[in-house]
């Protein structure tokens, strides 16, 4: 067998290693614009599930077009920002920012003669992000719908979430209780939640840090809207 | 080494694109890539795309590896194959995201794990690294279909048999299950993968004699 010297090997390695980067980057920047239309038509089909609308890839703009009539954000104080574009808010980056400087989008939607408050979440599951859109009814309090996904959580147990059987568990649920207080609603270990509850769901057995996510995810990212939803009360 | 001209398709050549769909068939006698056949054969579609997908990284792997055989130093063959498998799956994967995004979700990692699909890494140490472009495309056409063509038949029954659906459109009549036929849940697990594996390696070898071992 040949022997090659060091330098052969050195030169060898750097030519393949940027002609690979240069093939990678070309093709990587050429096709990004259509990734980014299919993420944006995936969120749309994903709010439009938080208001149980099925959809597909090809009809999804339209039904967002037809049944999502406002979209906005506000501060954790409930006053509007003007210059954000709701649609456009990355939940990550708002979350790792202090509350009061958080924006918080809102997208209204309007079914069945009533108004439907879509608001999106986002939390940690066990092995990645895990995330939704939860949608109220006109009362502010009563979930309407919700549709949740995640990263890479465990096939079968933490990645129930995403299915429609859990999710179906969120619909006629409360966050706020007789009194007009924040409760949001629990996810509870699996089996134990008590069906007359408005305030809990069963969680997910053998996905329990999963569903633990989950709660954590609907307190932290539902109770910032509290001050805006009183403002919201007020004016009605 | 003989400088004639060899024809394109000769017995030799047309021998490694057929052998391994049945004599030497990656999944069913190799036993290789076991694991991506496991997950990804619930349904028919994506298990085809995934086939597709293997075929064309193994494919243009083998003809790269085997136009650069004379210039590759021994010391760092692995990590040169590395590299071009790599940089082919990830034009695979950015590839789906881009077109077919739905079934890109439902592949999710298992693209990216086409890089450590061992038939891939097996076909070029073994065969690319020697011959010349054109066998050495053939031979990774024929594996790979090898490969693919087990993980649609596997993904056929599953489907079938687990969803009452082929391609996505419902195959067994509605009226069925108003008799009480109900699908069989079972087999969308990962385990029945393996016993779906098994029984195909069972018939294969049951029709060709000479796979079974004698011992």
């Amino acid at each position: 067998m040949r022997s090659y010297s060091n330098t052969y090997i050195f030169i060898f390695s750097s030519i393949m290693v940027v002609s690979v980067a240069a093939i990678l980057s070309v093709a990587a920047m050429t096709l990004q614009p259509f990734q980014k239309r299919n993420v944006e038509i995936n969120k749309k089909q994903n709010i439009l599930t938080s208001i149980n609308i099925e959809s597909t890839a090809q009809n999804a703009e339209e039904l967002y077009d037809k049944y999502i009539i406002e979209s906005y954000a506000v501060d954790s104080k409930g006053e509007l920002k003007e210059d954000v574009d709701a649609f456009k808010v990355d939940m990550k980056k708002e979350l790792s920012k202090p509350l009061e400087e958080r924006s918080l989008p809102i997208f209204v939607s309007s079914l069945e003669d009533s108004k439907q408050y879509i608001l999106p979440v986002y939390g940690k599951g066990l092995w990645g992000p895990v995330w939704g859109y939860v949608s109220l009814e006109n009362d502010l309090s009563t979930i309407f719908g919700a549709n949740f996904a995640h990263k890479a959580e465990t096939p079968g147990l933490g990645a129930e979430i995403e299915t429609a059987e859990f999710q179906q568990q969120f619909f006629g649920k409360q966050i706020f209780n007789e009194t007009g207080k924040f409760v949001s609603v629990s996810v509870v270990k699996g089996g134990t939640a008590d069906p007359n509850s408005k305030y809990e769901v069963d969680g997910v057995s053998g996905g329990t840090i999963t569903s633990n996510g989950v709660d954590d995810m609907l307190k932290d990212c539902l109770s910032s809207y509290e001050p805006y939803f009183k403002t919201l009360k007020n004016n009605i | 080494m003989s400088e004639e001209k060899e024809p394109l398709f000769s017995g030799k050549n047309i021998k490694l694109l057929t052998e391994p769909l049945n004599d030497s068939n990656p999944i069913t006698v190799q036993v290789l890539g076991i694991c991506s056949a496991l997950a990804i054969t619930v349904k028919v579609k994506p298990a085809f795309v995934m086939a597709v997908s293997v075929v064309f990284v193994m494919a243009v792997s083998n003809v790269v590896i085997s136009l650069l055989r004379k210039t590759v130093p021994p010391r760092i063959r692995i990590i040169v194959q590395l590299v071009v498998i790599a940089a082919m799956v990830i034009l695979v994967d950015q590839f789906l995201k881009a077109f077919l995004f739905d079934i890109s979700k439902q592949l999710s990692v298992f693209v990216g794990l086409i890089i450590t699909n061992c038939i891939i890494m097996g076909r070029l140490e073994a065969f690319a690294l020697s011959n010349k472009p054109w066998p050495a495309f053939l031979d990774g056409l024929g594996n790979a279909a090898g490969y693919g063509v087990i993980l649609i038949i596997v993904a056929f029954f599953r489907e079938f048999l687990g969803s009452g659906t082929i391609w996505g459109y419902q195959v067994i009549p509605e009226g069925f299950y108003d008799f009480g036929y109900e699908n069989n849940g079972f087999m969308i697990l990962p385990p029945m993968a393996l016993i779906v594996v098994g029984v195909i390696i069972w018939v294969q070898r049951a029709k060709n004699r000479k796979l079974v071992e004698s011992n």
